[in-house]
C-alpha cells in the first residue's frame, strides 16, 4: 500500500502504481526509495540537504555583504574624487570622530532611537494587556491580525501619508486640531514610533499569551492589588519580550532615512548622510553605516542574557 | 480576568480602540486623497473625483512601475519560500552546531536597517563586480523576505504532529511520497501565509530597493519618492499610494486568515 491513501486529496498518481499489484517496481520508485533509505540511515545527510542552500545563500550573500560593507569603510577616495583608493586605512573613521557634525549627527540619531523605543514600550504595553487579558477570547487574534496588517507593508505609504498628516499649514492636523510639530525633528520621532509601534506590540502580546492566568490569580490571592501585580509579575516576565521588541524599534530607527526625508525636514540623521554620501563618496557612506551596526552588535550582546533572541 | 478594576479595563478597553484607529488613520487618509478634486496635499479634500484613479491606470511611468515590481515580488517570493521552508525544516527537525547563529542571520536583514542591508548589498555587488539589474534586485528582496516564510512554516511545523509522517513511513511511503501526500498538504496553509507575507514586504519595500535596482527601471515605491516633489503629479502619486497600500495590505490580511495569526513576527514566539 502506498501513502497515496492516507487522507491525501487526489494527488497525481504514483509513478511506481498503486502497489498489491506484482513484483515490477518502475524504476523511479526504486531510486526514490533507495534515496529514501540512504535517508533514513543518515540524518545527516537529510540534515545537509535542507540546511545547505538558506545557509549558503546568507552567508554568500548576506554575510559577504556585510564584509564587503566592513572592507570598503576602510577605503578612500582618490585625491580628486574619482575613484576609490583600495587601500586600507582609518580616514573615514577619524573624518567621522573629528567632525563635530558628524558626531552631533549620530548622537541624535541614537536619541531618537532611545526616544522611540521608550514611547512604544509605553504605548505598546497597555493595548498588549487588553489584547491578551481583557478583551474577551474569541476577540483576540482578530485583535492581534489588526496590529499586524500594518507591520508586513506599506512602510512608505505610512511614511508619505505623515508627510499629508504633519505639513504645516495644510496638514490635517494643523487644520484639524489647530497645531502640528510640522516637518523637524519632533516629526521623524513621532513618526518613527508609528512605524515601528506593532513591531513592539506583538512580542509583548505574545509574552502575555504565554503568562498564565493562574499566576495573575494567585498574586491576587495573596493579596496583591492590580498595581503591584503588574510590577512584581506582569512586567518581570515580560522583560525578554519588550526587549526583543526594542531590537526592532531601536534598530529600525537608527537606519532610518525615508521618514527623515518625508518629514524630518532639515534634520539629519545617520540614515540621510549615508544616503546622501553613498554615491559620491562609497567608502565614507560605508564607514557611516557601520556605525549603526556596531551599535546594534553591542545591544545585542547586551541581551544575551535576557533571553530576548529567542522571541525576536 | 476578575483582578483588574473595572475603571481599568474601561479605560484600556477605550485607549485600544484608539491606538488601533490612529494605527489606520494614516492609511485612510491617503486614500481619501486620492479621490481629491484638488491636486495638493492639502486638508480638507475640495471634492469627490474618481478620476486620478482613471488617469493612474493610463501613467506609463506608473504602469511600467507596476510590473517591475510584481515582476520582483513574486521572483523574490519563490527564492523566499524554497530557501525559507529548508531553513525552517534544518532549525525545527535537527540539532546542529551552529543552529542559533543561523537563526540569528535569517532574522537580520529584516532587524537590521534597511539602509545597512541596502549598502552593503551594493558594496557587495560592486566588489564582486555584477551589474545591477532586476536579478540583483529579485536576490536582494529574497534576502528579506525569507524570514517570513521561514516563521510561518517553522510555526506550523512546531504544531504537526510527527506521528502523520510516521503513519505513512509505517504504510511503506518512501521519503518522497511522505512529503508528497502528507508533509506538504498539511504546511500548505502555512507556505501561502508566508508568501503573501513575503509578497507584501516586496511589494512595499523601499529602502534596499534603492541600492539594489538597475538604474534604468523603478519599482512602485521608487516611482512613488521620484514623482514626490513633483507638483503636477501630487494626484497620480495619492493614487499609486494607496494603491502600494492596498497589495501590500490585502496579502497580509489574507494570509493571517489563512493562519490564524500564528504565523509572522510572533510565530516564533509561541
Amino acid at each position: 500500500m502506498t501513502a497515496s491513501t492516507i487522507g491525501a486529496p487526489a494527488g497525481p498518481p504514483d509513478p511506481a502504481g498503486p502497489g498489491g499489484g506484482g513484483p515490477p517496481v518502475g524504476m523511479r520508485d526504486g531510486r526514490a526509495r533507495q534515496v529514501s533509505r540512504m535517508l533514513d540511515r543518515h540524518p545527516r545527510a537529510r540534515l545537509f540537504g535542507v540546511l545547505t542552500w538558506p545557509t549558503v545563500w546568507l552567508l554568500l550573500i548576506y554575510v559577504g555583504s556585510l564584509v564587503a560593507l566592513f572592507v570598503t569603510s576602510f577605503y578612500r577616495l582618490n585625491e580628486d574624487g574619482t575613484g576609490i583608493v583600495k587601500e586600507l586605512g582609518v580616514s573615514n573613521y577619524r573624518q567621522l570622530i573629528d567632525t563635530d557634525t558628524y558626531r552631533t549627527i549620530a548622537l541624535r540619531t541614537l536619541w531618537i532611537a532611545v526616544l522611540v523605543t521608550v514611547i512604544d514600550v509605553a504605548l505598546a504595553l497597555p493595548i498588549a494587556y487588553y489584547i491578551a487579558k481583557v478583551a474577551k477570547p474569541r476577540w483576540r487574534p482578530l485583535l492581534a491580525a489588526a496590529v499586524l496588517v500594518p507591520l508586513w507593508g506599506s512602510y512608505l505609504v505610512k511614511a508619505f501619508a505623515w508627510r499629508a498628516i504633519l505639513g504645516d499649514p495644510g496638514g490635517v492636523l494643523a487644520e484639524t486640531v489647530g497645531t502640528s510639530p510640522g516637518y523637524g525633528l519632533t516629526g521623524v520621532v513621532v513618526v518613527l514610533a508609528y512605524l515601528w509601534l506593532p513591531y513592539m506590540i506583538l512580542p509583548i502580546y505574545a509574552g502575555l499569551e504565554r503568562l498564565p492566568d493562574s499566576l495573575l490569580d494567585a498574586s491576587g490571592d495573596l493579596g496583591a492589588g492590580f498595581v503591584r501585580t503588574l510590577r512584581s509579575v506582569v512586567i518581570p516576565v515580560l522583560v525578554p519580550s519588550i526587549v526583543a521588541g526594542a531590537v526592532f524599534t531601536f534598530s529600525l530607527s537608527l537606519g532610518d532615512y525615508i521618514a527623515v526625508q518625508l518629514v524630518g525636514g532639515p534634520t539629519q540623521t545617520i540614515g540621510s548622510v549615508v544616503y546622501a554620501n553613498f554615491t559620491a563618496d562609497l567608502p565614507f557612506a560605508a564607514a557611516y553605516a557601520v556605525v549603526p551596526v556596531v551599535i546594534m552588535v553591542v545591544f545585542l550582546l547586551g541581551i544575551r542574557r535576557t533571553g530576548a533572541l529567542d522571541n525576536l | 480576568m476578575s483582578s483588574v478594576p473595572a475603571g481599568v479595563r474601561w479605560g484600556l478597553r477605550a485607549y485600544a480602540w484608539l491606538v488601533l484607529g490612529l494605527l489606520y488613520a494614516p492609511l485612510l487618509v491617503v486614500a481619501v486623497f486620492s479621490f481629491n478634486t484638488g491636486t495638493s496635499l492639502a486638508w480638507p479634500p475640495k471634492g469627490f473625483t474618481g478620476s486620478w484613479w482613471a488617469e493612474a491606470v493610463h501613467n506609463d511611468g506608473a504602469r511600467e512601475a507596476l510590473l517591475v515590481s510584481l515582476r520582483t515580488a513574486a521572483l523574490a517570493t519563490l527564492v523566499a519560500l524554497v530557501l525559507g521552508t529548508c531553513a525552517a525544516f534544518a532549525i525545527q527537525r535537527f540539532r546542529f552546531f551552529g543552529r542559533e547563529p543561523l537563526s540569528l542571520m535569517l532574522v537580520l536583514p529584516i532587524a537590521l536597517p534597511g539602509i545597512v542591508t541596502g549598502i552593503a548589498l551594493n558594496a557587495g555587488l560592486q566588489r564582486a563586480g555584477i551589474q545591477l539589474g532586476i536579478l540583483t534586485l529579485v536576490v536582494a528582496h529574497a534576502t528579506f523576505c525569507i524570514v517570513v516564510v521561514f516563521n510561518n512554516v517553522v510555526a506550523r511545523l512546531r504544531r504537526m504532529s510527527p506521528n502523520l509522517e510516521e503513519a505513512s513511513a509505517d504504510l511503506g511511503a518512501h521519503r518522497g511520497q511522505t512529503f508528497l501526500y502528507v508533509t506538504f498538504p498539511l504546511m500548505r496553509s502555512a507556505l501561502v501565509a508566508g508568501g503573501l507575507l513575503a509578497l507584501g514586504l516586496s511589494f512595499d519595500e523601499i529602502v534596499v530597493t534603492t541600492f539594489t535596482a538597475p538604474a534604468g527601471s523603478e519599482t512602485l515605491p521608487q516611482w512613488i519618492l521620484n514623482n514626490l516633489n513633483r507638483g503636477e503629479q501630487q494626484p497620480i502619486v495619492n493614487v499609486v499610494a494607496t494603491a502600494v497600500m492596498l497589495l501590500s495590505v490585502i496579502p497580509v490580511w489574507l494570509a493571517q486568515r489563512l493562519t490564524g495569526g500564528s504565523g509572522g513576527l510572533t510565530g516564533r514566539s509561541r
